[in-house]
């Protein structure tokens, strides 16, 4: 899968607060299906469907050999989320930091009206 | 030092930046809507502005482009106001020229710019706001960055980049 592909993923797996709850929870320890819909108020299947998609988009992984199964959060994918925006972040950043210095100097200068006057 | 710029993603197909300057709207304004001002900062290192022509009206048309320092490559944006509200808001439709035609051709949907400015106690603060056509073009737009071959990734992000003026 290209990496645009997997940020498509994640971005419509994070488009959801429930999944956004889900993951929080999951961020302190791994958790059982029950163990997840109980806060949630939501029934169990309901909850698996959002784990699907959780799943597919590979921010949460199943331990299969346990028995309970539980799932337990893959922090690596929303890393690079995270990244993507942050990368996004700086580029916005550094020309703006290039205005302020701009701004800056702007404030400093008399304007050319002010200095006409006199 | 004015607070980092936020970056949020609205909808499936937005990006929105949100930044404050410790200056008042109109000059913002001056910044963003004044070629001799707008080639001092708009940019990206190592890239000077050659082109900026910007003619600031309702059905106006602006064409910005950037060479590298080194290779002498370029590309560029161009596109059209569709909305011109000094000093408090300004949308255009934006395409992207990569750079290797002579002259720019509309490729595809544009992506919508929106840039609003709010004035508080002396301090400005932009929302920048890209609507893309799709999903698809606002990750596209951007997750090249992703790969690493950064440099060759530069004209996109740099789409992104420039979009915030």
């Amino acid at each position: 899968m290209q990496s645009s592909e997997r940020l498509d993923l994640t971005f419509s797996a994070l488009a959801d607060p429930t999944r956004r709850a889900i993951l929080a929870r999951l961020a302190t320890g791994e958790a059982t299906v029950t163990e997840l819909a109980e806060p949630f108020e939501m029934s169990q299947p309901a909850i698996s469907k959002h784990l699907k998609v959780l799943e597919r988009a590979g921010l949460i992984s199943v331990d299969v050999d346990a028995q309970r199964r539980p799932r337990k959060l893959e922090p690596g994918r929303l890393g690079e989320a995270v990244d993507w925006i942050e990368r996004y972040r700086q580029i916005f950043e550094q020309n703006y930091q290039r205005l302020d210095a701009l701004l800056e100097e702007l404030q400093a200068r008399p304007s050319k009206r002010k200095r006409a006057k006199k | 030092m004015p607070k980092p710029a936020e970056v949020t993603l609205p909808s499936d197909r937005e990006v929105r930046v949100t930044r404050t300057f410790h200056a008042p709207r109109q000059r913002v304004w001056d910044a963003h809507t004044k070629p001799e001002l707008v080639k001092q900062w708009q940019g990206y290192e190592g890239w000077d502005m050659p082109v900026c022509d910007m003619d600031v009206r309702v059905g106006g048309h602006y064409k910005w482009r950037w060479r590298n320092h080194e290779d002498g490559s370029a590309f560029g944006f161009f596109g059209t106001f569709t909305e011109v509200d000094s000093p408090s808001r300004i949308v255009h439709e934006q395409y992207f020229d990569p750079g290797d035609m002579d002259f720019a051709m509309p490729v595809g949907d544009p992506c919508i710019v929106s840039l609003e400015l709010d004035e508080q106690d002396g301090v400005t603060t932009l929302v920048c706001n890209l609507a893309f056509a799709s999903k698809e073009a606002r990750d596209g737009a951007v997750s090249t960055g992703m790969t690493d071959g950064m440099e060759h990734s530069y004209g996109r992000l740099d789409e992104l980049v420039m979009a915030a003026a």
